[in-house]
């Protein structure tokens, strides 16, 4: 479990290495996803440590959104003046999101599976 | 009555009071939502959120002092991020067939998502900050976080707005799906994970568990693409 918690600091650690030395435009703990997705597919297999931390963390993912959300506060006054433009585009642009995403997926699959189609009730 | 103060003075300025705070009153939070029968109006980060806020402005307790204790929480947030990696790759075998669909799919629904609510928020007037802090909305907050630091937005607010998103999209979403005639639960899971990232996810898989891989992979994969994406456009904005 220890060793689960140095694969995911480490490859933290490397992503924001590479961040600051090549100045990429990613957060480095996306960086460090991706070369741990990287490391998993050549091992082959999820160390069981690993699952071990990872399904950990990944189950109480919402607690750790809470210190950060409670930062609003001190964005009232901004959000005070802004609030309808952040309203309007919040609600247009999840809708606009829905449906092309949707309309591009179900074009694809609906070309892709002529014959082979079965829908997933 | 001195003693009291006293106290209270000595228990406000450590972090340990402000990191126990923020454990129960999200226990607490989490206990309504059940009791609502997950909601996504009663979702437990808003609430918890809405609690703390308010115990700190009664107490007049600055953010940053709350935050010294809270720090302990927000730092797991890089680690968790680099555990997505797991669920990624535990679905990377049963959706490589359709892997090209679906990064179309996820490439077009993270353009569309970053830019519309970045017009329409420069249409209304809005401050470029709130413009950068409302571009990342759709990507799951450890991410859009990330994106929003790097391309001058405040972290804080946009973790805040993915929070609003991911609710607005468990609202439209089931409707719009009816509309359009959507079945196929791999396309009403991964629609779900584009534009609602984890809260999304939480209603695909009361779909069902089909549509729940299929958010969750999209997470990562949005999370991703957003992350490469999102920077790009930011720079052609300012």
């Amino acid at each position: 479990m220890l060793g689960g918690f140095v694969i995911l600091l480490g490859c933290q650690l490397i992503g924001e290495l590479l961040v600051r030395s090549l100045d990429l435009p990613f957060p480095s703990p996306v960086v460090g996803m991706i070369l741990l997705l990287i490391g998993l597919m050549i091992y082959g297999e999820v160390p069981e440590g690993l699952r071990v931390v990872a399904e950990g963390l990944l189950r109480h993912l919402s607690l750790l959104f809470v210190p950060a959300g409670v930062g609003l506060m001190v964005h009232f006054k901004l959000i005070q003046a802004d609030w309808l433009s952040i309203a309007l585009a919040l609600l247009i642009s999840s809708v606009l999101t829905i449906v092309i995403a949707a309309l591009v997926m179900g074009r694809m699959m609906s070309k892709d599976g002529e014959g082979k189609h079965g829908s997933a009730d | 009555m001195d003693r009291l103060t006293d106290l209270w003075l000595y228990l406000a300025a450590s972090p340990l009071l402000w990191l126990t705070l923020t454990l129960i009153v999200f226990m607490f939070a989490l206990w309504l939502n059940r009791l609502a029968k997950g909601s996504p109006l009663l979702h437990p980060v808003l609430v918890s959120m809405a609690i703390i806020i308010s115990i700190l402005t009664l107490t007049g307790i600055s953010y940053n002092q709350y935050f010294e204790g809270a720090q302990f929480v927000h730092f797991l947030l890089g680690p968790a991020t680099v555990a997505l990696a797991v669920p990624l790759y535990d679905h990377l075998a049963k959706v490589r067939e359709i892997m090209a669909l679906l990064l179309v799919t996820c490439v077009s629904g993270a353009l569309v998502a970053a830019m519309s609510a970045a017009g329409v928020a420069l249409l209304m007037g809005s401050m470029p900050e709130t413009v950068m802090s409302i571009m990342p909305k759709s990507v799951t907050s450890p991410i859009a976080m990330g994106i929003s630091e790097k391309i001058g937005g405040y972290p804080s607010l946009t973790s805040g707005l993915v929070l609003i998103t991911g609710t607005l999209g468990c609202f439209v979403a089931p409707p719009l799906f009816r509309l359009m005639n959507i079945e196929d639960h791999k396309i009403r899971g991964f629609v779900l994970g584009v534009s609602s990232h984890g809260i999304g996810t939480a209603l695909a898989f009361e779909i069902s568990a089909l549509a729940g891989a299929f958010a969750g992979l999209a997470i990562g994969m949005t999370g991703v693409v957003s992350a490469i994406l999102i920077p790009l456009m930011a720079r052609m904005l300012s």
